[in-house]
């Protein structure tokens, strides 16, 4: 099972949740830290790297020689990422995206593709926990390529968690799709729910199963606790707020072994996210998408 | 010769916008015929990446010699240098204003872009 977990607001816990959870666990599991702009999860896992490899994308390189200035791969560029105006083509790599439309549309065969990396995926572990993250280097604007080859990583185990970026744009797409479950980390204030709705609604078009976790649970207002129960959306956990986790994270401590009273609530959890992944529930629309 | 100044609105009297790339609209004039002309830059205004690149294949094809704008981005000015259009930045004013402070050389021609990209 793949469960990936997202929220809409930032900063409401998904490390937090994606780390204890994994803590929580006996069986061997892979770990994914799909926040290539920030990967945090090592800093709590602390895993031994065992091994990295750069991602590279594919990125138009023009021969001059046989470059007649046409100007045909300008126009099939939909990104700006090669232009020929009275000159031979100006490339700019970092808004390519790898289409290969210039290489077709130049009548001259006289552009190639060439590698550019723009970020590294390092591989490890962490007691019985395989551990991976991507890393997208510094100015980079794309951070897709980075999360598709972390999420290519076919190691065989029972659970892989994927703790994926904040938001709900292309680079949480890439970390979620393809899971067999999604869990959205929210706080109940007003912020929350709002950007709660919005990842809801990215979550039902990916047509995942879905349920929430309400971090800081007795802070805020109720709103979100009502939405979820308008909305047929499970809320799996809910954690109190607590002083003690904000002071341990800040110093690197998973929350679970700040507060191991918490390790009950993410094994139920575990079991919660099993039953709402199974083909049964699925086909029932039990948390599904509606 | 033909120039292009990055204007808020349409016509002499515009005001010039300080951007290039995500500029309103580009007035072109013709400094023999006189004439004027004036050119959406709408696509840019939203778009997420390479604003600079296509307002500067914009004009380009409008056959500009000269841009007059207030400010210059990289990939803008980079695809700007290929298409031999020369940049002129600190324009202020109206149009007809950046005009006559270009005509009488008072706007410095630019050597590289002034800004970084997404500055506004």
């Amino acid at each position: 099972m793949t469960v990936a977990i997202a929220s809409g607001k930032g900063g409401t816990g998904k490390t937090t949740v994606a780390v204890s959870l994994a803590l929580s666990q006996t069986v061997p599991l892979l770990f994914l830290d799909g926040d290539v702009e920030e990967p945090n999860a090592a800093l709590f896992l602390r895993p031994r790297i065992l091994g990295s490899r750069p991602v590279e994308v594919r990125v138009p390189e023009v021969d001059a020689a046989r470059c007649t200035a046409c100007g045909a791969c300008s126009r099939a560029c939909r990104f700006h990422a090669i232009v020929s105006l009275k000159s031979k083509p100006l490339v700019f790599p970092e808004l390519c995206h790898s289409c290969g439309g210039c290489v077709l549309a130049c009548p001259s065969a006289a552009i190639r593709e060439s590698l550019r990396a723009i970020g590294i995926i390092e591989r490890g572990v962490s007691g019985s926990i395989r551990f991976a993250h991507g890393r997208l280097n510094v100015g980079e604007a794309m951070a897709v390529p980075v999360i598709h080859a972390l999420r290519e990583d076919d190691t065989q185990v029972g659970l892989t968690i994927v703790d994926a970026p904040p938001g709900t744009s292309c680079p949480v797409v890439a970390a979620i799709r393809g899971s067999d479950m999604v869990l959205l980390v929210t706080e109940p204030t007003p912020f929350g729910l709002n950007d709660l709705m919005i990842a809801v609604g990215t979550v039902r078009k990916l047509g995942l199963p879905l349920g929430v976790v309400i971090n800081r649970s007795d802070s805020g207002n109720d709103s979100v606790r009502a939405y979820c129960g308008r909305e047929g959306i499970p809320v799996l956990l809910e954690i109190p707020e607590d002083r003690r986790i904000a002071e341990a994270y800040s110093r690197g401590i998973p929350a679970i072994e700040a507060r191991p009273e918490l390790r009950t609530r993410f094994g139920l959890l575990h079991r919660r996210l099993t039953e709402l992944a199974a083909p049964e529930a699925r086909e029932l629309g039990v948390g599904a998408a509606s | 010769m033909k120039i292009v100044v990055s204007a808020r609105t349409d016509g002499l009297e515009a005001d010039v916008d300080q951007r290039f790339g995500r500029a309103a609209r580009f007035v072109l004039y013709d400094t023999e015929t006189k004439s004027v002309e004036n050119v959406d830059n709408q696509q840019s205004l939203n778009a997420a990446q390479g604003a600079g690149i296509q307002a500067a294949e914009t004009v380009s094809r409008l056959g500009a010699e000269c841009l007059l704008t207030g400010h210059c981005g990289p990939k803008a000015f980079r695809t700007l240098a290929a298409a031999d259009v020369r940049v002129y930045t600190g324009a202020a004013g109206t149009v007809t204003q950046a005009i006559d402070s270009f005509l009488q050389g008072r706007l410095k021609l630019a050597a590289a872009a002034d800004v970084d990209g997404h500055w506004a």
